[in-house]
């Protein structure tokens, strides 16, 4: 808010405006001031807070590689193909960024718990049983995260200039090579952007996770979890975790920021 | 063409949408035909359909005697196996990749492994005076830069065929002579068919070996540069080459004029349709009724507009019929020409071209003139 703009702004829209800015900002004031800035290391290192931290860094970090393998090549399909069913297609890849992550986290356990569809298979013939385990952790989050990045990159792909793809390939370069060489470097600050926003909601995921994996120190009680159960037993620690989750969430938003100016208004 | 099967031989029919592209092209080894035509008359989809980025709705389109597309029997060779270099119009130079790479893509992809697709990249840019610029990405580029980085790109992948959609339209009117030039000479050495797509017929004379016109996705006119210049088919090449255009009908040493008025023309016995072209600098403007004689074609006319061209001014005069007049400067001042002026225009019969319509399919009054 520029000095110029709040003076000339009228008082019944400056009112409501510096209430909802008071009701946003305060809450994380709050955050700092309260924490236990004295004893940082103690509790990151000695409660359980060390583990959370570590389970959810490197789940949501995977939970990101699979759907950079997996969500680019989908995003690729969305933007460049043509298939009956291509719309409905598309609606159910960006369905879970407005579900209830809690219903992601149902609809897991029905069908990979012990007795799910997929599940039972699974359980029956190889022994593998997923769910409350460090892989459901994984796939909660993918389930929540992915879209985001599909979204974002196929976006990038339509905007993308088709004229540089028609040049490669009058060049030689097959459809692979296209892809590989010209396709994948133009739309990289949005894949970028996309991948980080994918991290930063894999690492934030509570609904589904807690429904599908539990919350089991150690195992699968990732970050948000630990802060939910920590604030009982440990308020100090659940202050603590908070901050950290909030530092990342700064950083990835100075990092988008950068991103989404360069790679997602200009194709 | 006599032996056309070494060549291009394109016979293309492309649709987009209610558009549809019917021409039939052939282009010799070392030949550079430029092909002309307003907006939307279908020459870059014709570029398109050779290259492989569109698909022929009918026909055939064979290079060296190699079917590259076949409507009838399916064939259809991808772009990315095509011996095709194409210099698009906005370049189209790869954002990401320094120009060296960019040079290099094509050898690269065509097989090479990445250091000797680099050193074919090198020898072509020190062929076209670029090797300072290796380093440098297309965003640090001048114009002409561009458009040779462009060239180079589409030459290094050793094309039997090159493809130019208008290649100089980008530049600036000083860079584009210097470059014009420059693109002549790599032209020239080029050893198979080139096809160039420009709207600016001074680039087409000055680069082709033969003009082909396109107007609403057809062939309206093909020859050579002089014979195009000579004797326009249609009203769109005409007002390119700065003629006055008439369609009319003769009988003998008289040319009866569909928009009315006629034309005294020299008697080659010429009969039936007939399109009479005659320069701007060819007619005479006086203030009073000139004598009339046999061999000279009087009438009068309405000035409704005066352009200043560099050395001279053109008339824009309506009459029976309506002409583009060019006068100097000093007869403006001595006859006081202005607009709304009624003035005698005349013209000697032997300065009127009288020929056949070459192209039927496309009559000229098809054309708002």
């Amino acid at each position: 808010m520029t000095g110029a703009g709040a003076r000339s702004a009228p008082l019944p829209l400056l009112v409501p405006a510096l209430v909802a800015l008071a009701f946003l900002v305060i809450p994380l004031a709050g955050l700092i001031l309260r924490a236990p800035w004295g004893s940082f290391w103690e509790i990151l290192h000695g409660s359980q807070a060390g583990e959370a931290l570590k389970l959810s860094l490197w789940t949501s970090s995977v939970a990101t590689a699979i759907s950079l393998v997996v969500g680019v090549p989908l995003a690729w399909v969305l933007a460049r193909t043509d298939f009956p069913g291509l719309r409905l297609v598309r609606a159910l890849v960006t369905l879970p960024l407005v579900l209830p992550p809690v219903v992601g986290g149902v609809a897991l356990l029905l069908v990979f718990g012990r007795n799910g569809l997929v599940g039972q298979y699974l359980d029956q013939w190889f022994g593998i049983t997923i769910p409350f385990s460090p892989t459901a952790v994984v796939m909660a989050e993918t389930f929540v995260a992915m879209p985001f990045l599909v979204v974002t990159v196929e976006g990038a792909l339509r905007s993308a200039d088709r004229g540089f793809e028609e040049a490669a390939a009058t060049l030689g370069a097959r459809r692979m090579t296209v892809f590989r060489r010209v396709t994948l470097p133009l739309v990289m600050p949005s894949l970028g952007a996309g991948a980080v926003l994918c991290w930063a909601r894999a690492l934030g995921e509570f609904g589904a996770t807690i429904t599908f994996a539990g919350s089991f120190p150690g195992r699968t009680q990732t970050m948000p979890i630990a802060v939910y159960y920590a604030l009982e037993t440990d308020p100090d620690a659940a202050i603590l975790l908070s901050l950290v989750l909030l530092l990342v969430s700064v950083i990835v938003l100075v990092t988008l920021r950068d991103k989404w100016l360069r790679g997602g208004s200009t194709p | 063409m006599s032996v056309p099967e070494l060549g291009l031989v394109a016979d293309a029919v492309v649709t987009r949408g209610a558009f549809t592209l019917r021409a039939e092209v052939t282009a010799a080894p070392g030949e550079v035909l430029a092909v002309l035509g307003p907006n939307g008359s279908g020459k870059s989809t014709l570029l398109a359909a050779i290259a492989g980025l569109t698909p022929l709705a009918g026909g055939r389109i064979s290079l060296g005697g190699v079917t590259l597309d076949d409507a009838d029997s399916g064939t259809f060779v991808e772009a990315a196996q095509r011996p095709v270099g194409f210099v698009f119009q906005s370049y189209r130079l790869f954002p990401h990749l320094s120009v060296l790479d960019n040079v290099a893509f094509s050898p690269r992809a065509r097989g090479l492994g990445r250091a000797q697709a680099r050193a074919v990249a090198a020898g072509w840019l020190r062929r076209l005076g670029l090797a300072d610029l290796a380093r440098r990405r297309p965003a640090d580029l001048s114009g002409g830069q561009a458009q040779r980085v462009a060239l180079g790109r589409a030459l290094a992948g050793d094309p039997e065929l090159l493809l130019l959609d208008e290649p100089l339209s980008a530049l600036d009117a000083r860079t584009r002579l210097e470059v014009q030039a420059e693109l002549k000479r790599h032209l020239t050495d080029f050893a198979g068919p080139c096809l160039l797509v420009t709207h600016d017929p001074l680039e087409a004379l000055v680069l082709a070996d033969r003009l082909l016109v396109l107007e609403h996705g057809r062939v309206v006119q093909e020859g050579t540069p002089a014979e195009v210049a000579r004797r326009p088919a249609t009203e769109y090449v005409a007002r390119l080459v700065g003629l006055n255009l008439y369609a009319g009908t003769a009988d003998g040493a008289r040319v009866v004029l569909e928009g009315g008025g006629s034309f005294v023309v020299p008697d080659h016995d010429e009969r039936g349709e007939v399109l009479v072209a005659l320069r701007p600098s060819a007619v005479v403007v006086s203030t009073s009724q000139p004598d009339v004689s046999s061999v000279r074609n009087t009438w009068p006319a309405t000035i409704t507009g005066l352009t200043l061209l560099t050395d001279r001014v053109r008339l824009d005069l309506e009459g029976e019929p309506s002409a583009l007049v060019d006068v100097t400067p000093a007869a403006v001042a001595e006859l006081g020409l202005d607009a709304g002026q009624r003035v005698w225009l005349s013209a000697k019969a032997t300065e009127l071209e009288v020929y056949g319509q070459t192209h039927p399919a496309e009559p000229l009054n098809a054309f708002d003139g």
